[in-house]
């Protein structure tokens, strides 16, 4: 293993603004794993530590393939996580709305620019990801559809779901999307979390994407099959909306079945503590996404549900 | 006469409202009449707007009898930002002009981007104003999609502002308000000018008056306006050298906005307030004129100091 920075910039009053990147094996760049991009991304830099861990004991026990550059970095901001801000702290900026990035432009374009020259040559390349939205996820891969993603080699992690989304105008400015443009097979991991650790979920996530490996031949390693993954696309799955603002009572979690007309969640008034809506499951399910904050507004769509048993 | 465009029902006890005030000619009721809408606070942080509201409605209502059109005045799109302070949607860490045209049956901030655009809908203009951000002082100017510029050029010429800026096609900006309105073919003006969080009256004061003097262009006025000033107009990428700090440090600047620089000279300096030393002297590249400027101080490596249009762009 080499311990590498991978880009620095010193800064006026703090430690400098360095990203380093833990090197396994050689050869070709086959893998590039990345971690935290913004600063709540506890899970996302969490699972990528767990990870460096495993490829410490797998170089050391020979099973890294001959020709393969592996390389993972488990945090590509950690600026923004240890002054607790989701982004940029002076500017505020998203490091993952900047990509390829600018090597002349603003801090962010140059951090994602500097960033990018090193990981854009590889052949794969594993984001963990995070939603917008606070709430917890089934494990899953996802892709956008950019005209370039492979279904087929997403479904090779094993976890449960491929999701699939359509891309949308601020999507063409993230790693995952110019990944794919610069011709590597890009793969959005998604855990259960993100501003909290969920260690089943790091590990299941952990072993698809060794699972992944093996399957390419870049690493030894045996585990159980996995899943037998089924692709959704993200406008196929079932958003239930409040109608309603309040203190949001769930009564179903990620991962759960569900029946058609089952309460998922109540909405109650936060100041007479009266129930004001029931919020009802139309179908028969599973429930991929479920928000997870104490208070919700109105229109939020607080679960995504897929049809069908598992 | 205030009217709610779009509202919401927040978790505890408050509904969310977004307001507009509309001004008729005397005596009249809204009917097939020409109409302008003014629109600001779409970013939270952005306050210059605030006056241009303020005083366009004053002088109008002084007037009311040259008043032949209608004026819609929304100067509240993002309530919630401009009362916490916050460039974007709070709790949503997302910045509303990249949400348009917003979907009614989205979420919260969906629900009322898409309440702010069917409501502007059907305008004969829409001015859009913006204030930069906290870091940085803007000339008053316009900014112009290339899509939209046949049609942008003529009336932005009309509202008294020092720069037109065309600038070039992006994706990402497919998401903003002015990019939506104008693709449903109202034509939409984004002014940026002064700086976040402050009001700079002389530039609300210019763009009142340019305002008024577009009314009167398009038959909303009758009253007697200014002769706008002429803008320089900007169609050519290279006409604006961008200046990026080359260090992290206190930006302190040596020249004013606006100013006319020759190659070399001395626009300002990045220092080491632990040292006592200066880092780097910032030189202009080329001849030119200053139209936006460092206000915050504190630079990280590559914060925008400044944007030069090259002074062969001007005497076109
Ligand atoms: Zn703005």
């Amino acid at each position: 293993m080499e311990k590498k920075i991978i880009y620095e910039i010193s800064s006026l009053y703090r430690d400098n603004f360095r990203v380093t990147g833990f090197e396994f094996g050689e050869g070709e760049k086959s893998v590039c794993i990345v971690g935290n991009l913004r600063g709540n991304e506890v899970q996302q830099i969490y699972t990528c530590s767990q990870l460096v861990q495993k490829f410490k004991v797998l170089e050391k026990e020979g099973k890294i393939r001959k020709g393969h550059k592996v390389l993972i970095i488990p945090s590509m901001n950690p600026y923004s996580m240890n002054s607790k801000e989701r982004f940029w702290p002076t500017d505020k900026t998203d490091i993952n709305r900047m990509f390829p990035g600018y090597d002349l432009g603003e801090t962010t374009q140059r951090i994602a620019a500097g960033i990018f020259e090193v990981i854009k040559d590889y052949k794969y390349g594993m984001q963990f990801a995070s939603f917008y939205m606070p709430g917890k996820f089934m494990p899953h891969v996802r892709m956008m559809q950019t005209g370039f993603e492979n279904v087929e080699m997403a479904k090779e992690f094993g976890m449960p779901y491929v999701v699939l989304r359509k891309i949308r105008p601020y999507d063409t400015t993230t790693l995952n999307y110019n990944w794919q443009i610069w011709e590597t097979n890009a793969f959005s991991i998604y855990t259960t979390s993100t501003t909290e650790i969920d260690k089943e979920s790091a590990k299941e996530a952990i072993r698809g994407i060794l699972r992944f490996l093996a399957k390419q031949q870049i690493i030894e390693y045996t585990t159980h099959e996995g899943y037998k993954s089924s692709v959704v696309t993200d406008s196929e799955m079932i958003s239930v909306r409040t109608k309603s603002a309040g203190i949001f009572d769930s009564k179903v979690k990620a991962g759960e079945e569900i029946a058609k007309g089952q309460i998922l969640a109540q909405i109650i008034d936060p100041l007479e503590g009266e129930v004001k809506e029931n919020l009802i499951s139309p179908v028969d399910g599973i429930v991929f996404f479920g928000h997870n904050d104490p208070l919700t507004y109105a229109n939020t769509a607080v679960f995504k549900i897929i049809s069908g048993g598992i | 006469m205030v009217k709610t465009v779009a509202s919401v029902g927040l978790p505890v006890d408050e509904v969310l409202e977004i307001k507009k005030n509309r001004i008729l000619p005397e005596g009249e009721s809204d009917g097939k009449k020409k109409r302008i809408s003014i629109v600001t606070g779409i970013h939270g942080d952005e306050l210059e707007g605030q006056y241009v509201c303020f005083e366009l409605i004053r002088r109008i209502e002084e007037h009311k009898e040259l008043l032949k059109g209608i004026v819609d005045v929304y100067p509240a799109m993002n309530p919630l930002g401009i009362d916490s302070i916050t460039r974007g949607i709070p709790a949503f860490d997302l910045d509303m002009n990249r949400l348009f045209p917003g979907n009614k049956d989205g979420d919260m901030t969906e629900f009322l981007a898409s309440g702010m655009i069917a409501d502007v809908d059907g305008s004969d203009v829409c001015i859009d104003i913006h204030a930069s951000n906290i870091f940085l002082t803007e000339i008053p100017q316009i900014r112009i999609n290339e899509l939209h510029k046949e049609k942008l050029i003529p009336l932005a010429k009309e509202l008294n502002v020092d720069f037109i800026w065309v600038h070039g096609a992006n994706t990402v900006l497919e998401s903003t308000f002015a990019h939506s309105l104008n693709s449903r073919n109202v034509p939409t003006l984004v002014v940026e000018m002064g700086v976040g969080m402050r009001i700079t009256k002389e530039y609300c004061n210019q763009l009142v008056d340019g305002i008024l003097h577009l009314m009167e262009t398009m038959e909303i006025w009758a009253g007697e306006t200014i002769e706008p000033r002429k803008p320089i107009i900007s169609e050519d990428a290279d006409d604006v050298t961008y200046l990026n700090a080359p260090t992290a440090g206190v930006f302190v600047p040596r020249v004013k906005h606006w100013e006319h620089l020759k190659k070399s000279d001395e626009i300002g300096w990045i220092i080491d307030p632990l040292h006592g030393k200066i880092l780097e002297k910032i030189l202009s590249p080329v001849d030119g004129i200053l139209f936006t400027i460092r206000e915050y101080p504190i630079v990280d490596h590559g914060s925008l100091i400044g944007r030069l249009l090259r002074e062969e762009a001007r005497k076109e």
